[in-house]
C-alpha cells in the first residue's frame, strides 16, 4: 500500500499543478502577513482564503485526478490487489497533496507571524477543509463516468456549501424571526463543514463582538469544550461519510 | 492698645497647640477602647490607634478628630453594624483595615459613612467584604485617596458600592483600587468632583455609574473586566480624559454608556476588547476625539436620537465593527478619523482620504435587525454583500460617512 502511495504522489506531482497551488498559497500567505499590520488581521483574510480557494482547489484537483488517471485505475484493478487497498492509497495520496501543499504554503507564515491560537486553529481548520472537499471529490467522480458532469457536480457542491447554504439560512432567518431559531440555526449551519470551520475561527477573532446577544448561543453551542470536541467530530464525519460512500462505490462499480 | 491685643491673640494660638494632644489607643495603652479615646479627646486632637482586631462598632467619629492606623488595625463589624459613621467635618482617617460590615436592604450600611460633613479626608484604608465600601452622603470637600476596596459580592441584590458618593459637591476620589463590588464608583447628585487614577476592575455591574453629576471630570482611570461595563446617564458637562476600558465584555455591556450625556468631552482614552466600545443613546453636542478605539465587537453604536456629537481624530482600528446605528437619522459628525477598514488613496498626499468612507457595514444593520444572523458573519456571501453595499449605498444611510478619513493611524500611544 505504501509503495502504491508513493506511485500516485510521484504521478500527482507530475502535472504540477498542486505545485502551483502551494507557489500561489505561500504568495498570498506571506503577503498577507507583511502586508496587514496585525497578525491578526491577516489571519481573517487568510479564512478567506481558507473557505473559498481551498476547498474550491481540493474538489476540483481531486476531481480531476480521478478521471485522468482512469487508465491507471483500470491496470491497478487488473493486479492482484484488493480494490479498497486501491481506493485508500488514492485517497491518502490526495491527501498528503493537498495538504502538504497547504502546509507549506500558509502553514509557514502563519507560523511565523501569527504562531497563536488563531494561528493554530487557521492551519487546523485548512487541513480539514482540504479533506474535506478531496473526500467529496472522490465520492463526485465515483457518481458519474462523464467527467464533464463529474467536474459540474464538484463545482455544484463548492458553490452549495459556500454560498447557496448560507443564503438559504439567511432567508429562513428572517422568516423565522419572530420565533426562537437560535437553537436550529446554530445546529443547521453547523452541517455545513465551511460554516463549521468559519465559526471556529469567529470565535477566536471577533470574540468581543460574540460576548453580545447572541454570544450566549454562540458559546453555548460552539465555545465550551464540548463544542470543539463536537466540531472536530463532525469535520471528521464529513470526511469519512464521503469518502465511505465513495469507496463503496468503487469495490461494486463495473469499471 | 494693640500690643495688648497681639499677646492675646498668641497666647490663644498657643493655648490652642497646648490643647491638640495625642491619644494612643491599644491594649498596652491608656485606652484600651476607641470610643473611650474618642469619648476623652476635643476637636483638633490626635488618635493613634495601635495594630489590633477592634470589635467594637459602629465607631462614630463625632470630633473633629485625626484618626490614625498604626501598623494598621483591624475595625470588624461582625457581619451585623456599620463599621465608622463620620458625623463631624475636617476629621482624618488614615491607615485602617475595615471588614465585614453588616449587610441590610433597609438601611445602606457602609464600611465608612460620611454623614452631611465637609472635607473629611479617608486616606490609605484597606476595605475589604463590605455592603457599601466608602459612603459619602450630602458632603463636600472630601478627600477619598489610596484606599484599597475589595469585596466578593455574587448578586446586585445583596451588595452594595465600592465608592458611593450621594448629592455631594467638590469631592476627590484618587488613586482607590475598587474590586468585586456592585458598582466600583457610584455618583448621583455630584457636582464639580474629580476622579482621578482609580482602578475599577472586576465589578458585578458597573465600573463606574454616575447619574445627574455635572461638571465632573474623570482622568486616568481604568475600568476593566467589569459585569455590564461603565454606564453614565443624564449628566451634562463631563470631561473624561485618558481613561482606559478594557475588557467590558457580554450581553448588554458597554465599554462607555453615554445615555442622556450631553455637552461633553471624551478624549485621549483607549477602548480595547469591549463588545460595545461606546454606546451614544440620545447623547448630544459631545466632543469625542482622540480615542484609540481597538479590537472591539463594536467600535461605536450611534442611536438616532442623538445629536451634534463631533466625532472627529479617533483610531478605528481591528474592531468586529468600526460602528453601528438603528435607524436611518445621522445628526452626528465623523471627520478625520482614522479607520483601518478603509480602502481609499490619498492622490494629493495631505493624509487625507480622496474618497469618503462610509464606515457602517450593511451587515451590521442586517444584525442589528436580526441578531442570530452574526452566526453567517465572515461567510463568503455576507462579504459580496458588504462589497456590493460599499459599491452602490442602498440600505445603509448615506449621511454616515466620514467625508475627510485619515490616510495613517493617529499616534497616540
Amino acid at each position: 500500500m505504501n509503495k502504491l502511495i508513493g506511485l500516485v504522489i510521484k504521478d500527482i506531482l507530475k502535472s504540477k499543478v498542486i505545485i502551483i497551488y502551494t507557489l500561489f498559497l505561500a504568495a498570498f500567505g506571506w503577503s498577507v502577513f507583511s502586508l496587514e499590520s496585525s497578525s491578526a488581521k491577516g489571519a481573517l483574510s487568510l479564512l478567506n482564503i481558507i473557505l473559498l480557494s481551498v476547498p474550491l482547489v481540493s474538489i476540483i484537483f481531486g476531481n480531476i485526478y480521478i478521471y485522468n488517471s482512469r487508465e491507471f485505475i483500470e491496470l491497478l484493478v487488473s493486479q492482484p490487489i484488493k480494490r479498497s487497498t486501491i481506493w485508500n492509497s488514492i485517497f491518502i495520496a490526495l491527501l498528503i497533496a493537498v495538504n502538504l501543499a497547504f502546509l507549506i504554503g500558509i502553514g509557514i507564515p502563519v507560523m511565523i507571524f501569527s504562531s497563536n491560537l488563531i494561528g493554530l486553529s487557521v492551519l487546523l481548520t485548512g487541513l480539514f477543509i482540504g479533506s474535506i472537499f478531496t473526500a467529496l471529490a472522490l465520492m463526485g467522480s465515483i457518481i458519474t463516468k462523464d467527467k464533464a458532469r463529474g467536474i459540474g457536480l464538484s463545482i455544484m457542491i463548492w458553490l452549495f456549501l459556500t454560498l447557496i447554504y448560507d443564503g438559504l439560512l439567511l432567508f429562513l432567518m428572517f422568516q423565522f424571526a419572530d420565533y426562537p431559531i437560535e437553537k436550529p440555526m446554530a445546529l443547521f449551519s453547523s452541517l455545513n463543514p465551511i460554516d463549521l470551520a468559519r465559526i471556529q475561527m469567529l470565535l477566536q477573532i471577533d470574540e468581543s463582538a460574540l460576548m453580545g446577544y447572541t454570544g450566549a448561543i454562540f458559546k453555548k453551542f460552539f465555545g465550551n469544550f464540548y463544542g470543539y470536541i463536537i466540531t472536530i467530530v463532525l469535520l471528521m464525519l464529513w470526511v469519512i461519510i464521503p469518502y465511505w460512500i465513495s469507496l463503496i462505490k468503487f469495490k461494486k462499480k463495473d469499471l | 492698645m494693640i500690643r495688648l491685643l497681639y499677646v492675646i491673640l498668641l497666647l490663644l494660638f498657643i493655648s490652642n497647640i497646648v490643647q491638640a494632644k495625642q491619644i494612643q489607643v491599644g491594649s498596652k495603652h491608656q485606652y484600651k477602647t476607641i470610643k473611650a479615646a474618642i469619648d476623652s479627646a476635643l476637636d483638633g486632637d490626635t488618635i493613634f490607634i495601635n495594630s489590633g482586631m477592634y470589635k467594637e462598632c459602629p465607631v462614630i467619629v463625632d470630633k473633629k478628630i485625626t484618626m490614625i492606623g498604626v501598623d494598621r488595625p483591624i475595625l470588624d463589624g461582625e457581619h451585623k453594624h456599620e463599621v465608622v459613621s463620620i458625623k463631624a467635618d475636617s476629621v482624618v482617617f488614615k491607615g485602617f483595615r475595615i471588614q465585614n460590615s453588616g449587610v441590610s436592604s433597609i438601611n445602606d450600611i457602609g464600611g465608612i459613612k460620611v454623614y452631611d460633613r465637609r472635607w473629611v479626608s479617608i486616606v490609605d484604608n484597606v476595605l475589604d467584604n463590605n455592603f457599601f465600601a466608602i459612603y459619602l452622603q450630602y458632603s463636600k470637600h472630601c478627600l477619598v485617596k489610596d484606599n484599597i476596596i475589595k469585596s466578593n459580592a455574587h448578586d446586585e441584590q445583596n451588595s452594595g458600592n465600592g465608592i458611593h458618593c450621594w448629592k455631594s459637591d467638590s469631592l476627590q476620589i484618587i488613586h482607590n483600587v475598587i474590586e468585586g463590588h456592585r458598582d466600583g464608583i457610584y455618583f448621583e447628585f455630584v457636582k464639580e468632583s474629580i476622579v482621578w487614577r482609580n482602578i475599577a476592575r472586576n465589578n458585578i455591574r458597573y465600573g463606574l455609574h454616575f447619574m445627574f453629576s455635572h461638571n465632573d471630570s474623570y482622568f486616568t482611570n481604568i475600568f476593566e473586566n467589569n459585569g455590564a461595563g461603565i454606564a453614565v446617564m443624564y449628566t451634562k458637562h463631563v470631561f473624561m480624559a485618558n481613561n482606559t476600558f478594557i475588557n467590558n465584555t457580554g450581553d448588554a455591556c458597554y465599554g462607555l454608556l453615554l445615555k442622556d450625556i450631553s455637552d461633553s468631552y471624551i478624549k485621549g482614552n483607549r477602548f480595547q476588547g469591549n463588545t460595545i466600545a461606546m454606546f451614544l443613546e440620545g447623547a448630544n453636542r459631545n466632543i469625542i476625539t482622540k480615542n484609540i478605539i481597538t479590537e472591539n465587537g463594536w467600535g461605536m453604536k450611534v442611536q438616532a436620537n442623538c445629536e451634534d456629537n463631533q466625532i472627529f481624530e479617533n483610531n478605528f482600528t481591528a474592531n468586529t465593527f468600526d460602528v453601528a446605528t438603528n435607524g436611518s437619522l445621522v445628526m452626528s459628525y465623523f471627520k478625520k478619523n482614522y479607520w483601518d477598514k478603509y480602502e481609499g488613496y490619498d492622490l494629493d498626499k495631505d493624509g487625507i482620504g480622496d474618497i469618503p468612507y462610509h464606515p457602517l457595514s450593511v451587515y451590521s444593520y442586517v444584525i442589528e435587525q436580526n441578531p442570530i444572523s452574526m452566526l453567517l458573519f465572515r461567510s463568503f456571501m455576507v462579504t459580496l454583500m458588504d462589497r456590493t453595499e460599499r459599491l452602490i449605498p442602498s440600505i445603509t444611510p448615506e449621511a454616515f460617512v466620514d467625508l475627510t478619513p485619515a490616510f495613517k493611524p493617529y499616534k497616540y500611544d
